[in-house]
């Protein structure tokens, strides 16, 4: 291809009609547009899996609440599970991991640039494939039935016997078909890494981003897999008479659960492992000071990764396993403390002796490693089989796993939003809406799932729609409720910060936060072929042995 | 059952977590019947002691980490009189990160020996002479209780014998499902177990003191979960056995009254036959609870609501009234009908 070729989109994009423009990102294979796809898309159904945790908490807001019926409420945390993991999160990652690997490894686009369109499509079809149950699907409730089998849809509810009409075929098609786009990301984003690199770029010079979303990648064909297998056979018991998960035609619910999490667990890491990607990038650059202890850093993401494989039955500690499968489980399952605490401590030992620039992306990283301290030793207890007897399948384990995917995850996903959004739009965010956001998000998040364990540890299990009065738990979830509110409206002022100041904001120029890895190299926003001359690197931190010619990084690597 | 052994290991554990317990206390002290923090029986005993330990590892490294992280914040942030130099840059230190390797490997070892001690406890246990045995199976929002030893078949209101610490009799559980995955748990007595079709499990219990103790199916079962409720009686020998007695007459059919006798042929000449158990009667159903001894229950529905006359008249007439998506269909009586079936119903002592 000519460099003519690749620049003549841009040039023509302002002055052309709207349908044009719009055709344009429709038919895109370019990485960054292709990223911003999947992030707005993952923000469309934030707001939407949102709104569905505001109705649920309404509900449980007191004791026989009628707010909304059982059935509307079981769809609920059914569709809101779902969203929330397969159409919110994982595009979210995908999509800044889209945007940003290729310009931090100093490359053009990913590897496979069409695959990378038709994954986002993949994708985007599976979100609306399961959001048109609430139309197109028939169940026994009458017409517009979405699932109402939870998110981890355990096996026999999933059977016709159970779930009449259509609505579980919408679910399992819309992971499959969303399962398909994830592996296709996950192969593009493993040879891009690989392949793709510029010149001076050996793994061990890897910004720890592409590093961590080269284990991520490895893991999602590793989880996804069985997930698309259990799907195809949940269909096959469905419509052709097979029997895998029929108990009632002697078939095994275990299996199920065994198939769900084993792509279940992984999942947990094939999301928190591109968060701690952010944080890897960010906590550096405003604490300014190198990351401490890199190789360290990837060989605990690598050994999470390994760990993570043979944990998935901690989530069945009440199924009735043997002793010896029960012992086991709390083994691996503690073992992955051990890498989790390293990273931790890195983190930490990059912070100490730097000087900390307390900015909203830095904010929220910094709130990440609090909460993620927290969540990770409420894991811990988790771990515990004989404790998980109690706790499994209660609002403590809702606290904890909210505790990592919120206060983990969504965190640095926010710092990530701030951190990079110069380089996307080219324009700065308001820093003060940004330290908004923050505080009315902190206090929210900390209402909600601080005090969510509670009523889990006086016996308050799950998906139920309504509980009783004098159990204790009142106060509790009225104050979960409340908190809910705080985080909407932090929501709110993110959204506003992020539309005024892509139009407003003033310009931010290639660097901002004057910053060490690549991308912060090429424009804001950089150009459809990213960099005209591909850059060469001697260390970890090209832009630093730029700036301080005087003490380059590549003396100490 | 080793439990001399057991007990001395557990209230070594418990001396080891004084800090912790202290911590636990305010929790255990809010009224709630079903904290697991407040334990009645052996299983749910051991848990808590090993909730403490594991809470007092875990509690330790936050009060270490915590302060860390929030000192290291503050201490290290940018003051605004800065030169704007860079801070030194530290790349690393292969001792410094060998130490958080190892302490957090000590810590998950001591961890997990502690752990495999208790589910051994809790798991390998064959039942003594003089336990009783129940089979516990899941339905749709409902509970069936099965005592194959003594001929026993009731609904929802598990009774079971108190068991004293010195000479236990515990009452070992046989899970089945008859139609989704349940889970039994009530908070107080032992850890919860699913029930799950095809796949039977087993648990025990030994409550050592009387009493009433609540729960609730902790699996996701389908629109009615929420109301599908648990109440363990807990008695004393004699008590309990007064109860097995009574349980085991045939129902009281022989009433003179025409207002019990019509409501009597009401419910054999109607569909509630094809569900319920009255025995002594035709009515030989299994979907639905047995109701032969319906007036010795405290409540109806899966624990969702008193057993009184109002309520039983209005379960008849519109279950989702009560529990929404429940499988008893209205029944579409006459007010006549539901009176005499009510008033039929409550001569089932």
């Amino acid at each position: 291809m000519s460099t003519d070729a690749i620049i003549w989109p841009q040039l023509q994009t302002e002055s052309r009609p709207i349908t044009e423009r719009l055709h344009e990102w429709v038919t895109t294979v370019d990485h960054k547009r292709l990223g911003v796809l999947y992030v707005l898309y993952a923000m469309f159904f934030l707001i939407v899996a949102g709104i569905e945790a505001t109705i649920i908490r309404i509900q449980l807001i007191r004791p026989h609440n009628d707010f909304v019926s059982p059935q509307v409420f079981n769809r609920l945390f059914t569709m809101h599970g779902t969203t929330m993991i397969f159409f919110v999160i994982m595009p979210v990652l995908f999509g800044f991991a889209n945007y940003l690997v290729p310009l931090m490894i100093g490359a053009r686009d990913m590897a496979f640039p069409r695959l990378n369109a038709f994954s986002f499509w993949m994708t985007a079809f599976g979100g609306l494939l399961l959001y048109f149950s609430y139309v197109g699907a028939s169940g026994l409730y009458g017409a517009g039935n979405a699932p109402d089998v939870g998110w981890f849809a355990y096996a026999p509810l999933t059977s016709k016997t159970f779930s009449i009409g259509n609505s579980t075929d919408y679910w399992t098609l819309s992971l499959l078909v969303s399962g398909v786009g994830s592996i296709g990301t996950a192969i593009n984003l493993i040879a891009t890494i690989l392949c793709m690199r510029c010149p001076g770029m050996t793994l061990g010079r890897m910004p720890l981003l592409a590093w961590l979303n080269l284990t991520m990648g490895a893991l999602v064909i590793l989880a996804v897999s069985p997930l698309t297998a259990a799907q195809i056979m949940l269909l096959i018991d469905r419509h052709l008479g097979g029997h895998f998960f029929d108990t009632q035609a002697g078939g095994s619910a275990v299996i199920w659960m065994h198939f769900f999490w084993v792509f279940g667990h992984p999942e947990v890491y094939v999301l928190v492992i591109p968060a701690f990607a952010f944080a890897s990038e960010i906590i550096p650059v405003f604490s300014r000071k190198a990351i401490f202890g890199y190789a360290a850093m990837v060989a605990a993401t690598v050994s999470i990764a390994f760990v993570s494989m043979s944990v998935w039955a901690h989530h069945m500690f009440t199924v009735g396993m043997s002793s010896g499968a029960n012992i086991f489980f709390v083994l691996s399952t503690m073992a992955i403390a051990v890498p989790t605490g390293i990273k931790i401590f890195n983190w930490l030992a990059t912070i100490w002796g730097g000087k900390l620039r307390l900015q909203t992306p830095m904010l929220f990283c910094i709130a990440f490693l609090f909460q993620f301290l927290i969540a990770g030793l409420t894991g811990v207890t988790l771990g515990a089989a004989p404790f998980n007897w109690q706790l499994g399948n209660s609002y403590y384990v809702v606290a904890h796993f909210h505790y990592v995917i919120v206060g983990g995850i969504l965190f640095t996903l926010f710092g990530a939003f701030y951190y990079w959004f110069p380089k996307v739009s080219g324009r700065m965010y308001n820093e003060t809406l940004g330290q908004v956001h923050f505080w009315l998000f902190l206090i929210g998040f900390h209402l909600t799932f601080d005090f969510m364990h509670v009523p889990g540890i006086l016996g308050m299990p799950r998906r139920i729609y309504t509980y009783e009065p004098g159990r204790g738990w009142d106060i509790w979830n009225l104050i979960v409720t409340i908190g809910v509110f705080f985080q909407a409206a932090g929501i709110l002022v993110f959204v506003f910060n992020l539309v005024w100041s892509f139009f407003r904001g003033k310009v931010a120029g290639s660097d901002p936060w004057d910053a060490w890895t690549l991308e912060w190299s090429a424009t804001s926003p950089p150009p459809v072929y990213n960099y005209a001359v591909i850059p060469t690197v001697r260390s970890r931190r090209p832009l630093w042995d730029i700036k301080h010619p005087e003490d380059p990084d590549w003396r100490y690597e | 059952m080793s439990r001399g052994s057991h007990t001395k290991w557990l209230r070594a554990l418990l001396v080891f977590c004084a800090p912790a317990s202290v911590l636990a206390e305010p929790a255990s002290h809010v009224a709630s019947p079903t904290s697991i923090f407040a334990p009645a029986s052996t299983p749910a005993q051991s848990i808590f002691g090993l909730s403490m330990f594991v809470l007092a590892v875990v509690g330790g490294v936050f009060v270490v980490v915590f302060p860390l992280l929030a000192y290291s914040v503050v201490k290290f942030r940018d003051r605004h009189n800065d030169d704007h130099s860079e801070p030194p840059q530290i790349y690393g230190s292969n001792q410094v990160e060998l130490a958080w390797i190892v302490v957090p490997i000590l810590i998950v070892v001591g961890l997990f020996l502690a752990t495999a001690h208790v589910i051994a406890s809790i798991q390998n246990v064959t039942p003594p002479s003089g336990s009783t045995e129940v089979v516990v199976i899941g339905h749709q929002y409902w509970w069936e209780y099965r005592y194959p030893d003594l001929k026993i078949v009731t609904a929802n209101e598990l009774h079971v014998p108190v068991s004293d610490p010195a000479h236990p009799t515990p009452t070992f559980l046989t899970l089945l499902s008859a139609d989704t995955d349940h889970s039994f748990w009530v908070p107080r007595l032992a850890g919860k177990t699913d029930l799950i079709p095809n796949h039977p499990n087993r648990m025990w219990i030994d409550p050592h003191e009387a009493g009433l103790f609540l729960g609730q199916c902790a699996q996701y079962c389908g629109t009615q979960h929420a109301k599908m409720l648990l109440r363990v009686y807990v008695q004393p020998r004699e008590e309990f056995e007064r109860w097995v007695r009574d349980q085991r007459q045939p129902a009281n059919a022989s009433s003179a009254s025409s207002g019990i006798s019509s409501g009597k042929r009401v419910f054999e000449s109607t569909a509630c036959t094809n569900c319920h158990t009255i025995s002594g009667t035709a009515a030989n159903g299994r979907f639905g609870p047995d109701l032969t001894h319906l007036m010795s229950r405290d409540t109806i529905a899966a624990g969702a609501a008193p057993n009184t006359p109002e309520n039983l008249r209005l379960w008849i007439r519109n279950p989702d009234a009560i529990k929404p998506g429940s499988k008893m269909p209205a029944m579409g009586l006459s007010d006549q009908d539901v009176n005499a079936l009510t008033a039929f119903l409550e001569t089932l002592h």
